[in-house]
Parts: C-alpha cells; sequence; structure tokens
C-alpha cells in the first residue's frame, strides 16, 4: 500500500471544546486555590512564631474584603475538589462484588462524602467549644 | 413516509491527494425515528457523494469498526440516532487523536500494531496444561474479577475521548491498560511480572490523570479508567516492594 | 520501558487529596470566612493564647504539620500536570520547582512548629 499523507489534528484548546472537558480543568485548577491556602496557613504559623501582636495582624489580613472574596472562591474551589475526588474515588478500589453483584460506586462516594461532612462537623465543634 | 423529515449532516472531508488539511461538507439527509448516524452516512455515500469514506460492519454495536466524532463525542455511528439531534446539525468528524488518513478513517495502526500486543495479551498459565487435563474451573467470583474488562470491542473511543494520549500518543491508553488488567485479573494467568514493564512506566498507568471520559464513553460498559486507577495502587505498591505481600499472584 | 517513579508523588498526592477532601473546606471556612467576620463564630475561636497553645501541643503540631505539608504535596502535583494539560512542556526543571516548593514548606512547617516550643 503506498504511503498516505495523514492529517494530525492539533490539539490546542482541546479542553474547551467538550463541557466534560471544561469540568476537569475546573476540578484541576481547585489546586492552585488549595496551595495558596497552605501558604496562608504557612504564613499564619510565622506569625504564630513571632508573638501576639504578628498573629493578630494575621488575624487582620484575613479579615480584609480581598482576603473574605479570595477565601469564598477558595471554599467553592476546594469544595468542588472534595466533591469529585469522592466520585473518582471508587475508579482506584480494586473490584469489589457482594453476592456476584459488584459494589455500587455510591457506597464509596457516598462514604467520602459523608465522611466530609462528619469531618467538617467535628472540627467546627472542635474550634468553636473546645 | 409521513413521518421522513430532513436533517443537515456536516461531515469532515480530507483527501490525501489532494487536500492540505481537512474541510467540511454539507448534506441534507432524510431520515425516520429508527435512523442511526451511520446509515446517514451510508446514505451520502449512496446517493449525494460515493466518495465519502468510513469504516462500518456489523451495525449492531459489537464490532468496533463505526467509532466516530459526532458533535464533538465519540459514538458508536451504528448506535447513534439522527432523531436525538434533530432539529440541530449533525457533525460527523473522524475520531480525535488518531491521524486522519481519508475523511472519516484513521490510521488505527497504533493501537493495534504497537499498544494492543505490548501487553501481551494473552492468558500466561503457571505450566502448560496438557488437553488431557480438561478445560480450566473458575468460580462465579474469579470470573467476575476480570469480565467486564474483557468486553472490549477495540472501537478506540476511549482514546478518542482520552486528552492524555492526544497530547502524548507514546501512553499505552486506556483499551490497551484495561486489557493488561483483563489478563492480570485472570486467575489463569501468572503474567504479572511480565506485563509490569508497561504497567509501571511514565506512559503505563502513570500516563493518566483520571480525566475519566474513557468510561463515560465506553459503549460496552468496561470501565478503563477503573482498570487504570486500581492499577496505580498495584503499581505503588509494587514500587515500595509491598505488593508480593498483599498480592502473591501478583494481579488483581 | 523504565519504571515510573511517579509512586512516590502520586502516594504524596492521595494523601493530601483526602486530607484536603475531608477538611480543606471546613478549615477555608472557619479561617477565611466565619470566624474574621464573626458570625457561627465568636472571634476570639482564633485567639492568640488558644492557638498558640494548640500548636505547643504535640498532636496539634502533627495535624499542623500534616495539613500545610500534604495540602502542598497535593497542590503542585496536579499543577505540575496541569500544565501538560495545557500545553506548557515542563522539564525536570518544573518538576524540582513543584516537589521543592512543596518540600521547602514542609521543612519551614517543621522548623516553625519545633520553634514554637511545647
Amino acid at each position: 500500500m503506498a504511503k498516505i499523507k495523514s492529517y494530525v489534528r492539533p490539539m490546542q484548546g482541546w479542553w474547551r471544546r467538550n463541557p466534560y472537558f471544561v469540568r476537569y480543568m475546573i476540578r484541576e485548577s481547585s489546586s492552585v486555590f488549595l496551595a495558596i491556602y497552605a501558604v496562608i496557613l504557612l504564613v499564619g504559623l510565622l506569625r504564630l512564631t513571632q508573638g501576639a501582636a504578628a498573629w493578630d495582624g494575621w488575624l487582620a489580613a484575613l479579615a480584609s474584603p480581598g482576603s473574605i472574596v479570595f477565601h469564598w472562591l477558595a471554599l467553592l474551589a476546594v469544595g468542588y475538589h472534595a466533591y469529585t475526588w469522592w466520585k473518582v474515588a471508587p475508579k482506584t478500589a480494586p473490584d469489589i462484588h457482594i453476592g456476584g453483584q459488584p459494589l455500587p460506586e455510591l457506597v464509596i462516594t457516598g462514604g467520602g462524602w459523608l465522611a466530609t461532612l462528619g469531618a467538617s462537623i467535628l472540627v467546627y465543634v472542635i474550634v468553636r467549644w473546645m | 413516509m409521513a413521518d421522513t423529515r430532513t436533517i443537515e449532516i456536516e461531515v469532515l472531508r480530507y483527501n490525501p491527494e489532494q487536500d492540505t488539511e481537512p474541510h467540511f461538507q454539507t448534506f441534507q439527509v432524510p431520515f425516520t425515528h429508527d435512523t442511526s448516524v451511520l446509515q446517514g452516512l451510508q446514505y451520502i455515500k449512496d446517493y449525494l457523494d460515493g466518495s465519502l469514506t468510513f469504516r462500518w460492519s456489523c451495525r449492531m454495536a459489537i464490532c468496533g469498526s463505526c467509532g466516530k466524532m459526532v458533535n464533538g463525542v465519540p459514538e458508536l455511528s451504528c448506535h447513534t440516532f439522527l432523531r436525538d439531534y434533530y432539529p440541530g446539525k449533525v457533525r460527523i468528524e473522524p475520531l480525535n487523536h488518531f491521524p486522519v488518513q481519508r475523511d472519516l478513517a484513521i490510521d488505527q495502526t497504533d493501537f493495534f500494531n504497537k499498544k494492543l500486543p505490548s501487553v501481551k495479551p494473552y492468558v500466561m498459565p503457571k505450566e502448560e496444561r496438557p488437553l488431557s487435563a480438561g478445560t480450566y474451573v473458575q468460580t462465579p467470583g474469579q470470573f467476575h474479577k476480570y469480565y467486564q474488562y474483557s468486553q472490549c470491542i477495540n472501537c478506540l473511543l476511549c482514546y478518542a475521548a482520552c486528552p492524555q494520549y492526544g497530547l502524548k500518543p507514546e501512553f499505552t491508553g486506556p483499551a490497551a491498560l484495561a486489557l493488561l488488567h483483563r489478563y492480570n485479573a485472570d486467575s489463569r494467568d501468572r503474567g504479572w511480572q511480565e506485563r509490569a514493564d508497561i504497567l509501571n512506566a511514565e506512559d503505563g498507568v502513570w500516563g493518566c490523570t483520571l480525566v475519566g471520559y474513557c468510561s463515560e464513553v465506553c459503549p460496552k460498559g468496561v470501565d478503563p479508567a477503573h482498570a487504570i486507577n486500581q492499577n496505580k495502587v498495584n503499581s505503588t505498591m509494587d514500587y515500595f516492594g509491598v505488593l508480593k505481600f498483599l498480592m502473591p499472584r501478583g494481579g488483581s | 520501558m523504565k519504571r515510573s517513579h511517579e509512586p512516590i508523588f502520586w502516594s504524596l498526592f492521595g494523601a493530601g487529596g483526602v486530607l484536603s477532601a475531608l477538611v480543606a473546606p471546613i478549615l477555608i471556612f472557619i479561617t477565611g470566612i466565619i470566624a474574621p467576620i464573626g458570625v457561627w463564630m465568636p472571634p476570639q475561636a482564633l485567639d492568640y493564647s488558644r492557638v498558640l497553645g494548640f500548636a505547643q501541643h504535640w498532636f496539634g503540631k502533627v495535624l499542623l504539620l500534616a495539613v500545610i505539608s500534604l495540602f502542598l504535596f497535593h497542590a503542585v502535583h496536579r499543577i505540575y500536570h496541569g500544565l501538560h494539560d495545557i500545553g506548557v512542556h515542563a522539564g525536570t526543571g518544573a518538576m524540582v520547582a513543584a516537589y521543592g516548593s512543596a518540600l521547602l514548606g514542609t521543612l519551614v512547617a517543621a522548623y516553625l512548629l519545633l520553634a514554637i516550643g511545647f
């Protein structure tokens, strides 16, 4: 067979062409917000070692409008991370069959969502009252 | 017929002997309630433009030949119906991430000549079994461990769905890795070590970022995303040298 | 084919993913929204002496280190691989920068947690 001059289509803009991929990119970019938050916590830890005045300065910065806006966005981003994390978690689990039927993914996913809810309540209670 | 309507089908055309790049051509195609996208293409070839080139065979979603991009989504064209797109138009393109040979026909050799053989897709038993020993015996439990992964019809929709394969064609890819798992998970097989190099490589399971679209588009419920990602765990345990304790056979 | 070293980074990514899926939303909500505003959480909840006590306790140190370190390792792994998704051909330099910064953050956190005393 003679060599065919086949055409290779460019990948540029691939994720914009399908809503499924848009959601995937949103999921992945949630990590940027998580990274920034981790640095905010690290800075807070630094201020903690520097004494009460420095710590109060960090708290004051958290109360600024820019910080509040960032944290609302970060909450949405990280919330989406948590939601999608448990949605895909069953894909890393081995194949489990009970009575010949596969374990429904919702068992693992729902368990994860409940764990997030439970952990959230626990953390809130501890910070608020203990 | 009273219930015949007309839909606009836009098809990507490419003639390697004449064109430097593909272009769209539009056709008006009559259809009824049960006309598949494949039948729409066949109508175009039979009555409107005999040069239109596309692959198909069984017309019943089992041969894996007729995969196409339909409005940007990888579909088996025999399994997708024009009624579901009407009154909008139907845009048909070759499966993504493969070189286009002619019109809707793609170059499949990367999968069939390289990726598929590379995973050693055959049972490698512990020892040769003579005919006199009879058939292998498997419990339903052992069967379930690999059955769904054996349902792959090599239609390549998952490769068209996988952006990681599109970005880096060296990636072994969903169907090949699912098939690799199918054999590792089979109780008759002892070939884990033989397939380990492919599995543990950057272009093995580690080329996957769990986009998950492969499992969404698979017409047979193979769930390649599950095959690959549970093997990230296996690969990790193998990396740290603990797999042999948890899974003496090294498999699923 | 060469064996990939991804398992190391993927394990850290996975641990960070689980931890952040569990507690990142509520931590962001508390520290970044309700405590600063003083709604559903008195601002005193994050008083210097209260948080200092937490950070000086060995268990508090473990939690703080885990949160900061694992959040960072999870995030840099996704960001590094995400560069490939958006067509940026990041080589070894990017890998060192990504995981190196997470390691640096971890070491700084560990140092600060020791410096703050017991």
